[in-house]
């Protein structure tokens, strides 16, 4: 089953070319250890290739969003949604299931993988914990391109505390 | 069964079907609306004027918004992404189907053509359906643009009466 490794060798490189483009080696002040957001510490040119990462994950979630659903019938309601992502979109993508989804009922909610296959390969623990949020950001692209289809606009961040344990935050906003 | 009109659709310019075998399965008029309620695709029998089609499937975009609005306040097991014959004319029938996106599809066939059944218009939504996720998974397609994808034509041409 040598499938699931092809996914993961692309993505490796795509967020070692994208980083590789950046000229300007100096991360500048304050570089946090990566805690909250994938913006954190970046410059202007890795901020370019985290949004230019997160903007292919969006398309290909779009797609997702398309073509996955597809037998299911119309969902009810937000959570349904999001069930969805955590059970579907993820063992389609990742073979496995999101292993917990919490909310707080007004709109935000946290989705967390304890074993996150992309970043699994890399340590486990606190090691790399700076370099862990440039391989989140294809994934958030592609929660938000997904819920995007099915007609929910949000914004998703994503943090790790330790590897490989990572967070999704996903906030829907109220209208 | 179904063959007592005959195995000819009567509007103009149709082919002669195989005697015994029933009229071919046609639409007149195919249209994908997009959830914002603007046309990505709206192909119509070339000899008929086009506006009036157009403006059907605009006036049954109310009907679907309606539908769907119902389906909403129902119970789970009625909801479907079939919406089924959204209005008859005394030429035309118009079905609808919606998809998860919210993408919306009209299908105006001609009220002569009784012989085509219920789930004969389901398949027909649902290879419409196919063709538009693969065009969604194109990468070279920009969602939200007209569909320009020719294997989508191809697929709605085989769909639509053939008139030479």
């Amino acid at each position: 089953m040598a499938d699931t490794v092809l996914f993961e060798f692309l993505h490796t490189e795509m967020v070692a070319e994208l980083w590789a483009h950046d000229p300007d080696p100096d991360p500048g002040p304050g570089v946090s250890a990566g805690l909250r957001g994938e913006e954190a510490g970046a410059t202007k040119g890795q901020k370019m290739s985290l949004s230019v990462l997160e903007g292919m994950g969006f398309r290909v979630g779009q797609a997702l969003g398309e073509r996955l659903p597809r037998e299911t019938l119309a969902f009810r309601e937000e959570l349904d949604v999001l069930k969805f992502l955590c059970k579907d979109l993820w063992v389609a993508v990742f073979q496995k299931q999101m292993d917990s989804l919490r909310t707080n009922h007004q709109g935000t909610y946290v989705l967390q993988d304890n074993s996150f296959p992309l970043l699994l390969p890399m340590a486990s623990g606190l090691q790399y914990l700076e370099e862990a949020p440039k391989f989140l950001a294809f994934t958030c692209g592609l929660l938000r391109g997904a819920l995007y289809t099915l007609g929910i606009e949000s914004v998703v961040t994503a943090s790790v505390a330790a590897l490989p344990v990572c967070k999704f935050q996903v906030v829907i906003p109220k209208s | 069964m179904g063959r007592g009109l005959g195995g000819r659709v009567t509007s103009g310019g149709s082919r002669d079907a195989v005697p015994g075998a029933g009229p071919p399965k046609m639409a007149v008029c195919i249209a994908v609306i997009a959830k914002e309620n603007y046309p990505l695709y709206i192909r119509s029998t070339p000899t008929e004027n086009e506006l009036k089609f157009h403006y059907m499937v605009h006036t049954s975009l109310d009907v679907v918004d309606e539908k769907i609005s119902a389906m909403g306040k129902a119970l789970v097991d009625q909801r479907e992404l079939y919406l089924g014959l959204l209005y008859p004319t005394e030429d035309y029938k118009v079905y609808g189907y919606v998809t998860n996106s919210k993408v919306k599809f009209v299908m105006v066939v001609d009220s002569s053509n009784t012989a085509l059944r219920d789930n004969e218009i389901r398949s027909m939504f649902r290879k419409l359906h196919n063709s538009y996720t693969d065009v969604m998974c194109n990468p070279f397609y920009n969602p939200g643009d007209r569909i320009q994808s020719r294997a989508f034509d191809n697929m709605v041409t085989s769909m639509m009466i053939q008139v030479c």
